[in-house]
């Protein structure tokens, strides 16, 4: 028994060296150049906003156009992602349409489409988070840490 | 268009000691097809001494499939992924009565004419085909092979009618490319990228209605697989999971049956992609049964290869897509006479996979052979 499962193991382990030779996969470098290319193109267009906010607006604080800045492209991103086009951007982009803002817009957007069709109660409110909640749940824990070690630090200096 | 994997010219790595493929050969007990208490069989293969017929065949797809090299032979392409309905779900069984009653329509048959419905899909507790089966006043055997549906539903069919148990069954398969990323991924707007390895599910119904009298290609034999894991664990690599129990079940047939790949006209596996049928080849090759020109998979056939789905078609709509409409049609128009068909599904479930399980994958083959009187 133990040298047919000792057998086994080898034999998957060879075919798992063999299926990674085999296996195709995108090219790290076109991957980065697209990423940054489609997330300074985010960052540029939400500068753009933010300047035009500041010209239009010139009495609001760095704060306030920084905050209508976010959600219009937050706003713009459920948009797009709304009429079919941000995972067509994303399939382009990768890290550079996920990482910024406008990435956990399109992800609480879509996952509040895909299941309204359980309902406003067990769709789309109970799974809105489903793809976005572990990002809510390390950004509030690894904060928390973060607060911490400062509390603690804050002692000695 | 950059060719992402080069097939049968790529330099693999040699993975597989001949001292291992002397001995897994070893392992199947029974030599041939033996006579054993009156049926010919082999450990896993039956052959049917009174073979039923394909009467009648009925397909259904999505745009997307009806615009790939086999959209010509499909009976109805529908543009509209929701058909109409409220959701995918419904656009789901829709597709499936469309194709069961096509398929019944086609034979000549009435619905309270047939025996048996047999029918599988990829959704949590195959509702798509007890919904189905709600509507046709049929008895019904619900079955889940994943994407080897389509080929053990035939199978079943025809051990039961070769049996004498009933007379005609209705075999269908259904899955859907919205459904099953609902399920087993991502929301369908969700932005994230496809691995170049990935594969796409299929929007596609077929049925096959399988009759005691009447004309038709034949299910001649079957071969059940066994449950077969090499150990990979990656969700989104499932040619390479599923291609091992192809290679198993397709090394069995051959063996029991004393056939080579050379005797049949075509030989189809069911959705392993580009990637899954080159393994394949290697795999059987190192098996000793070398597969030739006549070998394809029914996930590379549905889509071309302009249509962005990197290695090709999944699910079990594809097989029972591309089996009902352009195979079909070729061995009744006389262009094959002898096809193998390998559906290989992969039986795991997401939770499973986040649990660090591997992937079991299993595959059913049948033979269907043309002008069998």
């Amino acid at each position: 028994m133990t040298q047919s499962s000792e057998n086994t193991r080898k034999r998957n382990e060879r075919y798992d060296k063999y299926v990674k030779a085999v296996t195709p996969q995108s090219s790290v470098w076109r991957s980065l150049w697209r990423a940054f290319f489609v997330g300074g193109l985010t960052c540029i267009l939400a500068q753009g906003f933010a300047d035009l906010y500041r010209w239009v607006f010139p009495s609001w604080t760095a704060d306030m156009v920084g905050n209508l800045t976010s959600v219009t492209v937050i706003s713009l991103a459920i948009l797009l992602t709304g009429l079919g086009i941000f995972d067509k951007i994303a399939k382009v982009g990768g890290a550079g349409s996920f990482l910024p803002i406008t990435g956990f817009a399109n992800a609480m957007a879509s996952a509040s489409m895909e299941f309204k069709s359980e309902g406003l109660i067990f769709g789309t409110s109970a799974k809105m988070f489903s793809v976005v909640g572990p990002v809510i749940v390390n950004g509030v824990v690894w904060s928390t840490v973060a607060g911490l070690i400062h509390f603690v630090i804050g002692f000695f200096m | 268009m950059k060719i992402l994997h080069r097939g049968e010219n790529c330099h693999f790595v040699p993975a597989f000691s001949q001292e291992i493929v002397r001995e897994s050969v070893r392992d199947i007990p029974s030599a041939g097809a033996v006579l054993h208490s009156g049926i010919r069989r082999g450990r896993q293969t039956f052959i049917f001494d009174d073979p039923p017929k394909i009467v009648g065949r009925w397909t259904v797809s999505g745009k997307k499939e009806g615009a790939g090299p086999v959209g010509q032979y499909i009976h109805s392409v529908y543009r509209d992924p929701k058909m109409g309905e409220k959701n995918f779900e419904m656009a789901e069984i829709d597709m499936l009565r469309e194709a069961v009653d096509g398929a019944i329509k086609a034979g000549g048959y009435l619905p309270e004419d047939i025996d048996l419905f047999i029918a599988g899909d990829l959704l949590n507790q195959i509702t798509t085909s007890s919904y189905v089966a709600r509507e046709l006043n049929i008895p019904y055997m619900g079955m889940y092979s994943a994407c080897s549906t389509s080929s053990e539903s035939l199978a079943t069919a025809a051990f039961l009618i070769n049996a004498g148990y009933i007379e005609t069954a209705a075999c269908a398969t259904v899955s859907h490319f919205a459904t099953a990323e609902r399920q087993y991924r991502f929301p369908l707007e969700y932005g994230c990228q496809r691995p170049p390895y990935s594969q796409w599910t299929v929007t596609g119904a077929g049925c096959a209605l399988l009759s005691k009298a009447g004309k038709g290609p034949a299910v001649t034999a079957a071969t059940l697989g066994k449950v077969v894991d090499y150990g990979a664990n990656d969700i989104g690599n499932m040619g390479a999971a599923m291609a091992p129990a192809a290679m198993d079940t397709l090394a069995a047939h051959f063996f029991e049956t004393g056939t080579t790949p050379a005797d049949y006209d075509l030989i189809l596996t069911g959705d392993l992609g580009k990637l899954g049928s080159d393994i394949l080849r290697e795999l059987m090759r190192e098996r000793g049964y070398p597969l030739l020109q006549n070998y394809i998979d029914c996930g590379t056939l549905i889509y071309a290869s302009d249509q962005d789905v990197y290695q090709g078609g999944s699910g079990c709509g594809c097989s029972a897509t591309v089996l009902n409409s352009f195979i079909l049609e070729k061995m009744e128009a006389g262009q094959y006479k002898s096809v193998l068909l390998a559906a290989t599904g992969a039986l795991m479930s997401p939770q499973s996979c986040y649990q660090g399980e591997t992937i079991p994958c299993i595959s059913h083959a049948v033979v269907i052979r043309a002008g069998e009187a």
